[in-house]
């Protein structure tokens, strides 16, 4: 009989177990690969600032002198472009998604102490060769035009 | 004649998901005609081209729409590599074909779910969104996104499929193709099923073809148009037949869409039986796009129509999506002339409105 | 392997008082009609119109590209092919494209959008 075409599956599923899950109660088992959002290893981070230029919604900023990098995960569309773009590969894409919330806040990380010091030692090792060779450079040329002055009143 | 009357239909209605509004023209119980209105939802994305580099927009594209979210960015990557003259390696082509292949099942079976939601079968409407939720598990293993799957880029794709991954999909697949089956005859031979969809909302061959309407809806009723045919992706490597219907109502739709579910079976297997071993996933672009191309993908609604110009600059100059829906929705009117006011729910869902992404 | 139809993309520069009867004619061929848009070139202040025709068996491509000045009045074509409407609706609010004659002009009242013309010239600002 075509009327009860769909009866013997139907029955079924009354004996079956529920394919839903009672969620908060018993947790989701998300995949390797889900895009839930984005972490960064901060001190790996050399701010450059390329997620900011990747981001297709603007939500990253990087802030070099301070050493911060934010995010606002409300704006953030989990599309893991900066993930692809970081060249030191500190950012990464893990599962677990972003709870909602009632207002938008922006999550800065902020780069540890030591590292921060060994990047201004850097800096200031960088600013002593630049300038130095910018000495350098002053004294050649000075040697040079000295020597230039010196040619014609021979 | 009866006496005539306006009803205001829709943009919020509870049999229908979608924001369309249509002012039905109805003499008693029939309709004598139908005006559509859109524009409750228009986001403006096209207008991103001028803030966002075309590398970005990969991943705006792919937000038109929540369903057919793979076929849009991979419609959108196509355009920019013909542009660009960028060949895409084969492996990442098997990718793609694989990808747009399982959204394709997923959103016939959302539609056949909603299908059966709209003529009351609530046990079927659950039965399809379970097998459904299968298919979503497949790519938010393989992609991590259930709907977005954010893969695609410019010269490839991001992510490789594992082995491991591959014999789960097969797997999955075979699940999926036993369950159907009881799905696919009750669709097919119930008899409340039957009585709703038989001879409602016929349209004939020669007014699909004034009417330009795309898709399974076009396919329903007899017109052989299937833009896989065209040879994008991996699809040349692929044995498929469009299927068609000669009926041209709402059982010839559904028995279209249904068959294309297991059309996508036989392709996913094809894919993973013929998927190059060489790992190469995506060449790397240089330079910015200049140029035109007009770009044409079957999405599981239809044809849609990229259109990417490109000025030398990062930023392109403009970019079009014409989705199927806005196709489809001149064949819409024309189809609810001449139907009872009980079935328009019903009729407007198959075509298979989506109306988010038509206005973009 | 499955055959493949791809026949290469055609695309045909007319002037605006040819557009008419080049839609005529391609529909009297058995095209569809398959899309219409417009694109703003600033460059050269114009507007390009392009529709597009595509063929059900042979899956051919067949555009028609209208460039025009900002301020040249377009006929059209919903009279040959009613389904263009939304199109030319969209191309008028959108970008200003004068287009006269269409059979249901909603007059830019198809997206509920607070800015005129979004995609088309930038105003001055005074």
């Amino acid at each position: 009989m075509a009327i009860m075409k769909f009866a013997p599956q139907a029955l079924k599923n009354l004996f079956l177990k529920p394919v839903t899950t009672t969620y908060p109660a018993e947790p989701y088992v998300y995949p390797e690969r889900s895009r839930g959002h984005i972490e960064i290893s901060i001190d790996d981070c050399i701010s450059c600032g390329m997620c900011v230029r990747a981001c297709p919604c603007g939500t990253l900023s990087v802030d070099r002198a301070k050493g911060t990098w934010s995010i606002d995960r409300m704006d953030c569309i989990a599309c893991g472009f900066c993930v692809e773009k970081c060249p030191k590969k500190c950012l990464t894409m893990v599962p677990g998604y972003q709870t909602p919330g009632g207002d938008k806040k922006t999550e800065v990380f902020q780069k540890s102490p030591e590292v921060m010091a060994a990047e201004e030692a850097k800096r200031k090792e960088a600013a002593e060769k630049a300038k130095a060779a910018a000495a350098a450079k002053a004294a050649a040329a000075a040697a040079a035009k000295a020597e230039g002055q010196e040619t014609p009143a021979q | 004649m009866g006496k005539r009357s306006v009803i205001p239909y829709g943009p919020q209605h509870p049999v229908l998901p979608e924001p369309v509004h249509i002012d039905l023209v109805v003499e008693d119980e029939r309709v004598v005609e139908a005006i559509p209105s859109i524009g409750f939802i228009h986001r403006g994305l096209e207008s991103l081209v001028d803030r966002r580099d075309f590398n970005q927009m990969t991943y705006v594209a792919e937000r038109t729409c929540g369903i057919c979210s793979f076929q849009h960015g991979m419609g959108y990557c196509e355009a920019v590599e013909h542009i660009m003259g960028v060949e895409v390696p084969d492996r990442a082509k098997f990718l793609r074909t694989l990808w747009a292949e399982t959204s394709r099942m997923h959103s016939h079976l959302l539609w056949l779910g909603l299908l059966a939601d709209g003529f009351g079968f609530e046990n079927l409407f659950y039965q399809c969104w379970r097998v459904r939720e299968k298919v979503l598990d497949i790519q938010e293993m393989t992609a991590g996104g259930r709907l977005i799957f954010s893969v695609n880029k410019v010269g490839g794709v991001l992510k490789d499929v594992t082995d491991d991954q591959l014999k789960f999909i097969l797997a999955t697949m075979d699940e999926v193709e036993a369950e159907l089956k009881v799905i696919k005859e009750t669709f097919f031979e119930d008899y409340s099923v039957k009585s709703r969809l038989v001879g409602v909302g016929v349209l004939t061959a020669e007014q699909i073809n004034a009417l330009g309407a795309v898709g399974p809806f076009a396919r329903a009723s007899g017109v052989n148009v299937d833009m896989r045919k065209l040879g994008y992706a991996a699809y040349p490597h692929i044995d498929f037949e469009p299927i068609t219907s000669n009926d041209g109502d709402c059982y010839a739709r559904c028995y279209v869409r249904m068959m294309e579910v297991f059309q996508s079976i036989d392709i996913i297997r094809q894919v993973i039986a013929k998927m190059p071993a060489e790992k190469d996933l995506a060449v790397a672009v240089k330079g910015n796009p200049d140029g035109e191309y007009f770009m044409r993908v079957e999405q599981p609604r239809g044809e849609a129509f990229y259109y990417v110009k490109g000025n030398g600059t990062p930023n392109l100059e403009r970019m079009r999506i014409r989705t199927p829906t806005f196709a489809n929705i001149p064949g819409l009117c024309e189809m609810l002339k001449n139907t009872e006011l009980a079935d328009i729910g019903l009729l407007i869902l198959t075509i298979d409105p989506c109306i988010s992404c038509t206005e973009r | 392997m499955a055959e493949v139809i791809n026949p290469q993309n055609i695309l045909e520069e007319i002037s605006v008082s040819d557009l008419l009867r080049r839609a005529l004619e391609l529909k009297k061929a058995g095209f569809r009609f398959s899309q219409a848009h417009a694109v703003y070139n600033s460059k050269d202040n114009k507007y390009e119109l392009s529709y597009s025709f595509s063929d059900y068996s042979t899956y051919q491509l067949h555009s028609l590209r209208v460039v025009v000045d900002l301020d040249t009045v377009v006929p059209s074509i919903t009279e040959i092919i009613p389904a263009a409407v939304f199109y030319e609706n969209e191309m008028k609010e959108l970008f200003g494209v004068k287009i006269e004659m269409i059979s249901a002009d909603l007059q830019n009242k198809l997206y509920r959008i607070e800015v005129d013309t979004p995609f088309g010239p930038k105003k001055e600002e005074a």
